[in-house]
């Protein structure tokens, strides 16, 4: 059983609070957990809410009656999310996933006044007895489409339409560069600042504007689908971001990087049923589950296919890591040493650019 | 710059400032009338919501602008019914309403997220459409040729015509009107569901043809830069057209200038540009209103009751 809050809702505290009733008290001895999410965004953004909701619902699937899930979307980032967070907590949810970035002081604010609930927030770095962290090795993912759109560029040059330049996006940008890079070692990447996550129209600007200067294979670190589409207008290449965006440029969309939060959801589910769940920080790549790559487009060439698969082979071995030695940054220092992988201390702080980036 | 990317930053420039100029025309209209609505952002993703739902529905582009269309008259009308009918503050009522059609058409379009139809084509044949650098005249879709002749035609109406003038008398001064025996509220009503109307139809350039997909809050905020830019404008139909290109050439030339490795400022700063554009022409209009030289209609935002 679901109970939907919206931000909206929320906002009027009276229509609120009428909507709690449906969350179960947890008085019952045979009473279903309650597990709540806190959604940054709207569930039908189709990217980064929407996976996490997914995960949410293959909870339901796993467990059915025994759990009760929960969710509050578009809660805006920074101190009112403690209200949202709060509000979860007080309906007698016992585990709560908060699942963007700038939910984490208030995760754990509320972690404090509530030490019985289990807290997991997504890609933080503050943790407590209740608070866990979890995040997703991207970069793996953006490492194996680096290497596809090595092989596939005839012009050599992607575009990037990125959002911010966090540590986040510019670990992914790296990680793609230097895997094209190894295929073509003239490779240019571009990257378009959008400055938001969110804005289909600027995003397919943002794609146009680098395809008329060149780059003839397109990737995003944005949410929407626009780009893609761009992409298929003037008749070339993307990839998909957070799901499987085949369905919006069938023959552009050669691959994408899949967010599946799913597994992880279920066995932090299945700890704090069994009574062993403990804080921690996990950091899951494609080995793990939580990162994945939507199946690829006919149009891959059986040379880039092969490349690829050894990529994503070689990162589930441990034998190759996207951030592999000797590494400089764009004024010639050198980040990492020959032969050294970089730290995941290192990656958490990223704010340098590889040669031949263009940001 | 080649010419091949300078067509393509044209066809982009004038793509972008369409959905901008056609809401803005409409709210133009509105606040001739003396209304102020602010709920253009909630009335255009009305409008982009159902112009998808119509078309992927009935595979028709043609009905999908219909559906747009009445879609924005619809939700208009509720603005209309409270804030004119009910005299509710013009403000907070057009306020609520962008809320309210930002969780409407989230309601209505969770069943289309996901889904793609074919975007909405040009109108000329390709010989013309595709032409290398004909198609900057040729290559647009119906909703860029009816925002240009709109633009005239508002222009006309309002500054040519008899029912322009009684529009513009009624915004003007709305007793007086009234004490002629013009219908003030009706007459209102009427540029109210114009103005949803066209933002219906701006709404739809999103779902329709720049991103032809349902994503929510897909409008990303262009009904608030409509807005800024009929007071930018002064209330004149030809200065809108030219705002809203200016704004739609400096989106897309700030783009094209980062994916040409061009940057003049930190991407922040182009990004705030618009807006502290829409600060400074505010503040400029409002030294003009304690000057006495603005241009606002004298009842814009006031409820009128019959006595």
């Amino acid at each position: 059983m679901t109970s939907i809050i919206t931000r909206r809702r929320l906002t009027f505290g009276a229509a609120a609070a009428s909507t709690l009733p449906l969350v179960g008290r947890g008085a019952q001895a045979q009473a279903p957990l309650g597990v709540g999410f806190i959604y940054v965004g709207p569930i039908g953004d189709h990217g980064w809410s929407w996976t996490h909701d997914q995960g949410r619902l293959a909870l339901e699937k796993e467990y059915g009656s025994k759990i009760k899930t929960s969710f509050i979307e578009n809660v805006a980032e920074g101190p009112d999310a403690q209200r949202a967070i709060r509000q979860l907590a007080q309906a007698g949810n016992q585990l709560i996933f908060t699942t963007s970035f700038g939910f984490m002081n208030p995760t754990i604010q509320v972690a404090k006044q509530f030490p019985k609930i289990k807290f997991e927030h997504a890609t933080g770095y503050q943790r407590a007895e209740n608070v866990a962290t979890y995040n997703a090795r991207f970069y793996e993912g953006r490492a194996v489409i680096g290497t596809i759109a090595g092989h596939m560029s005839k012009s050599g040059q992607a575009g990037y339409v990125a959002s911010f330049p966090i540590p986040e996006v510019v670990m992914g940008i790296n990680a793609f560069h230097l895997a094209a890079r190894k295929v073509n070692p003239n490779f240019k990447t571009k990257v378009v600042w959008a400055s938001t996550w969110y804005d289909p129209a600027k995003e397919a600007d943002a794609a146009k504007a680098l395809i008329d200067q060149g780059a003839d294979v397109i990737t995003q670190h944005t949410d929407s689908a626009a780009p893609l589409q761009a992409a298929e207008q003037r008749g070339i290449f993307a990839f998909g971001q957070a799901s499987d965006m085949k369905a919006f440029a069938p023959k552009a969309h050669l691959s994408a990087i899949v967010d599946d939060w799913s597994g992880y959801y279920i066995k932090r589910v299945k700890e704090v049923m069994d009574g062993s769940w403990k804080s921690g920080d996990v950091w899951g790549g494609i080995k793990d589950g939580f990162v994945k790559l939507a199946p690829f487009n006919d149009a891959v060439t059986p040379a880039a296919r092969a490349a690829a698969e050894a990529v994503q082979k070689g990162i589930v071995a441990g034998t190759l890591h996207p951030f592999t030695g000797e590494l400089k940054d764009q004024k010639g220092v050198v980040r990492v040493k020959a032969g050294e992988t970089a730290s995941d201390e290192i990656l958490a702080k990223m704010d340098w650019y590889v040669d031949g980036v263009q940001a | 710059m080649t010419t091949a990317i300078l067509v393509s930053v044209l066809m982009t420039l004038v793509a972008a400032s369409t959905p901008i100029l056609l809401a803005a025309l409409g709210e133009l209209v509105a606040e001739k009338a003396g209304v102020l609505n602010l709920g253009v952002e909630g009335m255009m993703l009305c409008g982009a919501v159902a112009g998808f739902a119509v078309a992927f529905s009935t595979g028709s582009m043609a009905l999908g602008l219909l559906g747009a269309l009445l879609a924005g008259v619809a939700t208009a009308m509720i603005f209309a019914v409270l804030a004119l009918s009910l005299n509710a503050n013009q403000v907070a009522t057009g306020l609520a309403l962008t809320i309210f059609g930002i969780g409407a058409s989230s309601l209505i379009g969770a069943g289309f997220v996901g889904r793609t139809i074919p975007r909405l084509g040009p109108v000329f044949p390709a010989a013309l459409s595709e032409h290398p650098w004909l198609r900057v005249i040729f290559g647009h879709d119906i909703l860029v040729y009816l925002s240009l002749a709109l633009v005239v035609g508002v222009s006309f109406f309002l500054r040519r015509t008899r029912a322009g003038l009684i529009l513009r008398a009624v915004g003007e001064n709305d007793a007086s009107a009234h004490a002629i025996g013009y219908p003030v509220i009706a007459i209102r009503y009427a540029a109210v569901a114009f103005g949803g109307a066209l933002a219906g139809l701006g709404g739809a350039c999103f779902s329709l043809a720049l991103t032809p997909m349902w994503a929510d809050r897909l409008t990303a905020g262009r009904g608030w830069i409509a807005l800024a830019l009929v007071v930018f404008s002064a209330w004149k139909p030809g200065r809108l057209l030219i705002g809203a290109y200016l704004f739609g050439a400096v989106a897309t030339l700030e783009l094209q200038a980062k994916a040409a490795g061009v940057s003049l400022f930190a991407p922040e700063v182009l990004a705030m540009a618009p807006y502290l554009a829409t600060i400074a022409v505010l503040t400029m209009m409002s030294i003009g209103r304690r000057t006495g030289r603005l241009d606002a209609p004298a009842c814009l935002g006031k409820p009128f009751s019959a006595t």
